[in-house]
């Protein structure tokens, strides 16, 4: 219960930082990853105040025994750059400069009720389900476990 | 802008504040693309805290549009089509390339994490690119 009411919580948190910074407004995300014409470079320093806060207390949090709620900390350890990882990146990009949308700003706008966010959600699940799907189609023929 | 500049260093201040909440109460990286996955993927168990993260932003939405309905607008200069196709590729290349703006971009980006620096490269290079090349059609065609 603790565990939900704390990441209940956290995305609230991020939703609200989420507002404040501009991020759910698709025309200045747009505005800014379109460097031609009037270009807005303020939403660039969304990731400077987010880093800057999360460095700080990423530091302190990583050097306890483990999280206050939860047995252990989940943190990614790869350090392989996959052909899968620059693919995966560069479509997310090209979906990001088309609509203007990134898969959190995407979830709080649709609480707006407005027909792009709809379908954004409604394709963004689709393109999750339908990769989630072929992956298990490529495990189960490979006869392996190749989770990522 | 500069206004614009003071919102966006404190809205991100609160989403690392976020991320830093529920990576020391909940032990989780703060990746959207990453809790959204794990909760539709049939194979995780651990979903009643990726349902209760998402529950959190659909309530802070919700509060946005009552209390500041102007912070939330989509995009004027897209077609339908073209958002429906934006979302697919979201989707599916957040889940291949293993995280999005937060995951990479935020947490990733934290921890020096290589896969992550060069994620975020990518896709902050192919989205200018993308929107670039848009935006030079806009006001290229009267």
């Amino acid at each position: 219960m603790r565990i939900v009411i704390s990441s209940f919580v956290a995305g609230l948190l991020f939703a609200l930082g989420l507002g404040i910074a501009g991020m759910l407004n698709a025309n200045k995300v747009i505005g800014f990853l379109d460097i031609g014409g009037d270009w807005d470079p303020s939403l660039g320093f969304v990731v400077v105040g987010a880093i800057t806060v999360h460095s700080v207390l990423y530091r302190y949090i990583i050097r306890q025994r483990s999280p206050i709620f939860a047995p252990r900390f989940h943190i990614p350890t790869r350090r392989d750059v996959t052909p899968r990882l620059l693919m995966g990146s560069a479509l997310f990009g090209i979906g990001w400069g088309l609509a203007g949308y990134c898969p959190g700003p995407s979830i709080v706008a649709v609480t707006s009720g407005t027909m792009p966010t709809i379908v954004f959600n409604g394709t963004m699940l689709l393109g999750m389900i339908m990769f989630q799907w072929l992956e298990r189609l490529h495990v189960l023929r490979r006869g392996r476990e190749d989770k990522c | 802008m500069l206004i614009s500049i003071g919102m966006a260093l404190l809205g991100g201040a609160i989403i690392g504040m976020a991320a830093s909440v529920l990576l020391y109460l909940v032990g989780r990286v703060c990746g959207i693309s990453g809790i959204v996955g794990g909760l539709i993927a049939p194979t995780t168990s651990d979903k009643a805290w990726r349902m209760a993260f998402i529950a959190g932003l659909l309530l802070g939405g919700v509060i946005l549009v009552w209390i500041a309905p102007a912070s939330i607008q989509s995009p004027i200069d897209r077609s339908l089509a073209v958002v429906a196709l934006a979302g697919f590729f979201v989707g599916t290349g957040t889940l291949m390339g293993g995280g999005c703006t937060s995951g990479h971009g935020v947490c990733g980006l934290t921890r020096f994490s290589i896969r992550s620096v060069i994620a975020t490269l990518m896709f902050m290079a192919t989205g200018a690119l993308t929107a670039s090349i848009i935006g030079w059609i806009h006001r290229s065609t009267p």
